[in-house]
């Protein structure tokens, strides 16, 4: 039993059809999950529906083996699940220090000394902590968008294609501040465009096809899976 | 409706109900060109307000009879000012055309302006004087141009029109909360202007006895026709009297009463033929392939644009004409009041209640608008009475002497404030569509 | 001597009005701000919230006044604002629930919630006009000036007087004063930063477990308190008459707009920009040049750029010329 689970979800937006069917995802904390697939597949919406933003027409969510299918998305972010969007996720008028201590709006004790915890993570962070974000650069937006999310000190930490819009190098550095943060023991999901280095970086994957588990295995079994490589990866 | 009106007739008398009856036709109409921009575009115009006051400017400028003297005495001046705008428009164009973007053109237009602001100032300030000076308690402005009256509805529409072309080219790109605003404030500017620029229509002193597009109550008492059209109408009322000087006295009551039914009568006459050609034009509008890209410009603007709709320029159009229908509304009341009085013209009265009046009728559909004006004018007149009878029967039990209950009859006006925010409150909550929804229409 | 004596025209007619007046459109601009940063809607019913507290302030004066009590030098109206206040909240969280909150979880276009708040104002309109009549009413009682223009001419020995009207005086102290508090409430304290995130980005707030009910509830609490004093103030400074205070809604909307909407410090400039704009282009300089120049040159005009008439034209022209060239206004707002 994996420490965040969801079991065989099936959901979709108000009355429409399923946008994923009997779709299971899990992940262990110390553990970088993938999630991949082509468009339309249904990843972002796997995610969503773990977080609480959309309702479960069956199947069940855990977290540590505690069900929370019924919780809103506020409530699990009590329980420890943090989300990064993919779009819009800083606060653009408010300066660093203030958008991670909006982070740990839910937490009153030891304030100052994570957020040290955050600049050890992100030192460029420390350098602009009472810049507006609105006039940092794209990575380093990215990197406040982390910060923000660990601030809750989360068990989970569900990241929606972080490296979207930025450049291969910034990619990278990204990639390894995910590791780093990987190593604090944080359970952490993510969705990707860019699958080989998504999948360079993970321990596990899952290919979502039309909302249901097509393939599933480490990083490295799926990256040199002919099949996948063929589909998916383009080589 | 029209059994509510009827009602008024037979409680309170015929004269008011047609009072009611040629307002609630001219709110019909300006409610149909708030509707146009509303319904059919999504473009909110907050203007009302300046484009009814237009309408109503129209009027003077085309009806009344040019003040010669004034003309003598500082036309001149005003005709050299007009020239002076003239050329600083072009001024700024061509330096606009000519010189290439940069801070010494933006100082340049600057010191065009500003030097033609003084220029104007110089020689605008006698000549304003003198026409100002000009038998002050009856002209004192330059009056008009002695056409008949009815012309000037027309006119009053191209004002508003063009009106709306300058607010268009200025505001049309704005956030809609922003576009409302933004057109409030305009119509603010252009009715501080009627109000204050006394040479242009006498400002807040008003201008009084405007020409009726129907015969004068005055001829009409003295016309045989209309007398003997009386008397055959109360003939049997009229032959019960024996008395010949009494039967006489009766007669001539009954001439006044009768002619003044009869003018609002003819006055409603225009107004519905007015209402009933606009809503025949409108409906054609809605219902052909024009209509249709409104619609679909109005529910998805980036995929009309994405198919080649000029978008910008169909809702300058939709704009334009609009504030033009409302100028058209605007002369007609003036024309129906017989005075123009800038002061009059408040945002509350002229933009609120008329959207109100569109938000309660029915967003989209012409008939809903033209029900809407019916329904929130016959409110707005009536709800003092009705607020009086009601407030009689809950304080029935109270002495006259109580102190709420004279405090309360004597804010009955204030009740009709009241009445017309719940009923948009409610309306905008189980309704949101309005009484008559926009129909939609499948092809 | 002349020189001061310039200085001295110019504060007495300009300077300290407009810090006056400014400083009323000021707490008005804040109240619009904040509305439509954290309720995203543009509230018609700005001006007659702002008419509704003052008039509890005009009432209870009378009534306090009726009692024997006062503060002495000062009005007995800065002794009812914690009441008018109290009534001007209870009134906004009444409106919210049974109006506005609707359309908020609905998640309603703002022009929606712009439309309903017509509603509210008319509905307002009409509860001030049947509880205290359309009126001009004065409710300023205390020591009228601190300082006359006679004292001053005393004192100084100077040809040209300054006036200092108490309700002057106790405007831009009391305007200072509270401004200050709210903008250290807003970027120094933890709900206040957690309102600017709410105004910044709704949806991530609410993942950062920000609780929307609590901020609306918070923004109306400072935007009662804001229109109520805003409202207290310039009805001292003038006089209490509702017809003028919807008019002040115009002003106001363009003291906001002009300063960024959606940036309370924004609104704060943009009250004194939009007043300082109105009076200086409405000011005849007559006075002042003929100190200044030399006898021959001396105008005969009044030297005035616009009459007086054109006061509220003034600030709606700034707003157009505004909305042309930097839609986000000068202190640069929110682009929704």
């Amino acid at each position: 039993m994996a420490f965040f689970e969801g079991n065989q979800m099936t959901a979709g937006y108000d009355e429409g059809a399923d946008i994923i069917s009997s779709c299971t995802i899990n992940v262990n904390k110390g553990e970088i999950v993938a999630i991949l697939g082509p468009n339309g597949a249904g990843k972002s919406t796997a995610m969503k529906a773990m977080l609480g933003l959309l309702n479960l027409r069956s199947g069940d969510v855990t977290i540590d083996g505690k069900n929370i299918s019924n919780l809103n998305p506020q409530d699990r972010v009590k329980r420890g699940i943090s989300f990064v969007p993919q779009t819009r996720n800083v606060f653009a008028g408010l300066t660093v220090r203030e958008n991670l201590e909006i982070g740990a709006f839910l937490r009153n004790d030891e304030l100052d000394k994570i957020i040290e915890e955050i600049y050890e993570l992100f030192p460029i962070l420390s350098d602009k902590k009472s810049q507006t974000v609105g006039e940092l650069s794209g990575g380093q937006r990215q990197q406040v968008a982390l910060g923000r999310a660990l601030m809750t000190k989360p068990s989970v930490l569900m990241l929606d294609e972080p490296t979207a819009g930025v450049s291969p190098i910034v990619m990278d550095e990204l990639f390894n501040h995910i590791i780093k943060v990987k190593k604090t023991n944080v359970a952490i999901i993510m969705v990707e465009q860019n699958a080989k280095q998504a999948l360079s970086i993970s321990d596990r994957g899952y290919i979502l096809v039309t909302g249901k588990n097509k393939f599933e295995g480490s990083g490295k079994q799926l990256l040199h899976d002919p099949e996948v490589r063929r589909s998916f990866l383009g080589a | 409706m029209v059994f509510l009106i009827i009602l008024v007739g037979i409680f309170q008398s015929w004269s008011i109900a047609l009072t009611i009856l040629n307002y609630c036709l001219i709110s019909a109409v300006m409610t149909m060109g708030a509707n146009i921009q509303w319904g059919y575009a999504g473009l909110i115009n907050f203007g009302i307000m300046g484009y009814t006051a237009l309408g109503g400017l129209a009027v003077v400028l085309v009806s009344v009879a040019p003040v010669g003297e004034a003309w003598q005495a500082g036309g001149f001046g005003l005709f050299i000012c007009l020239l002076i705008i003239f050329s600083m428009v072009f001024l700024i164009r061509l330096t606009l055309k000519k010189v290439i973007k940069s801070k010494k053109r933006n100082y340049l237009i600057a010191a065009i302006i500003f030097f033609g602001l003084i220029l104007l100032k110089v020689i605008s300030t006698p000549a304003i004087e003198s026409i100002e000076a000009i038998d002050p308690a009856k002209t004192g402005f330059l009056g008009g141009l002695g056409m008949p009256i009815l012309f000037s509805w027309i006119v009053g529409g191209f004002f508003a029109g063009g009106l709306a072309y300058i607010v268009g080219k200025i505001a049309l790109g704005l956030r809609a909360d922003y576009l409302a605003i933004a057109t409030l404030l305009i119509a603010e500017i252009v009715v501080s202007i009627i109000k204050h620029e006394d040479w242009l229509a006498r400002g807040v002193k008003n201008v009084i006895g405007l020409k009726k597009p129907v015969p004068y109550q005055i001829d009409l008492q003295k016309s045989d026709w209309f007398i003997n059209l009386v008397e055959k109408f109360h003939s049997a009322k009229l032959d019960l009297i024996n008395s010949l000087t009494e039967r006489q006295e009766l007669l001539n009551s009954l001439v006044i009463d009768a002619s003044s039914v009869y003018v609002k009568l003819c006055m409603s006459g225009l107004f519905l033929s007015v209402v009933i050609i606009l809503l025949i034009v409108t409906q054609k509008a809605l219902y052909s392939p024009w209509g249709r890209m409104m619609r679909a410009i109005r529910d998805n603007e980036v995929a009309a644009n994405a198919m080649g709709k000029n978008v910008v320029k169909q809702h300058l159009l939709i704009f334009i004409l609009g504030s033009a229908i409302v100028g058209i509304a605007g002369a007609m009341m003036v024309t129906n009041d017989g005075l123009f009085t800038p002061g009059s013209y408040r945002p509350m009265r002229y933009t609120f209640v008329i959207w109100v009046m569109v938000i309660v009728g029915g967003t989209g559909n012409n008939f809903g608008a033209i029900l809407g004006g019916f329904v929130v004018w016959f409110l707005w007149v009536e709800a003092a009475p009705i607020a009086l009878f009601l407030i009689n029967l809950f304080t029935a039990h109270l002495p006259e002497t109580n102190e709420i209950k004279i405090h309360l009859i004597n804010s009955a006006p204030y009740f009709r404030f009241l009445m017309v925010g719940i009923g948009l409150l409610i309306i905008m909550r189980y309704r949101p569509k309005g009484i008559l929804p926009e129909k939609i229409i499948k092809q | 001597m002349e020189l001061i004596n310039a200085i001295i025209v110019l504060l007495n007619y300009t300077i300290i009005p407009a810090l006056t007046y400014g400083s009323q459109l000021a707490l008005g601009a804040i109240f619009v701000t904040l509305i439509y940063g954290i309720l995203r809607f543009a509230n018609f019913a700005t001006g007659d919230m702002m008419s509704f507290g003052t008039m509890f302030a005009v009432l209870l004066t009378f009534y306090f006044q009726s009692l024997g009590i006062n503060l002495g030098l000062l009005p007995t109206a800065l002794l009812t604002i914690p009441f008018a206040i109290i009534m001007m909240i209870l009134y906004m969280l009444l409106i919210d629930k049974y109006v506005f909150s609707y359309y908020r979880i609905k998640k309603s276009p703002p022009v929606q919630l712009a439309m309903v708040s017509v509603g509210v104002m008319f509905v307002t309109q009409a509860i001030i006009r049947i509880i205290i009549g359309p009126f001009d009413r004065t409710f300023l009682d205390g020591q009228k000036f601190i300082l006359k223009a006679s004292e001053f001419k005393e004192m100084t020995g100077l040809s040209e007087g300054l006036t200092i009207k108490s309700t002057q005086a106790i405007t831009i102290v009391v305007t200072i004063i509270f401004v200050s508090i709210l903008f250290w409430f807003l970027n120094r304290t933890k709900t206040g930063t957690s309102m600017r995130a709410y105004s910044d980005n709704e949806d991530l707030a609410l993942l950062s477990g920000i609780d929307p009910k609590r901020v609306v509830l918070i923004t109306w609490v400072i935007a009662g308190i804001l229109a109520t004093i805003g409202g207290i103030l310039y009805g001292l400074d003038k006089s209490y008459r509702p017809f003028v205070y919807f008019n002040n809604m115009l002003p106001i909307f363009a003291a906001a707009i002009v300063g960024g909407i959606g940036n309370p410090f924004g609104a704060f400039l943009g009250g004194y920009c939009i007043a300082f704009a109105e009076i200086f282009l409405t000011y005849a300089y007559k006075k002042f040049l003929s100190y200044l120049l030399p006898e021959a040159l001396e105008p005969d005009s009044l030297m005035q750029v616009l009459s007086t008439d054109y006061k509220f034209a003034v600030s709606f022209s700034i707003l157009v010329i505004v909305l042309l060239f930097r839609p986000t206004g000068i202190f640069k707002g929110k682009v929704i």
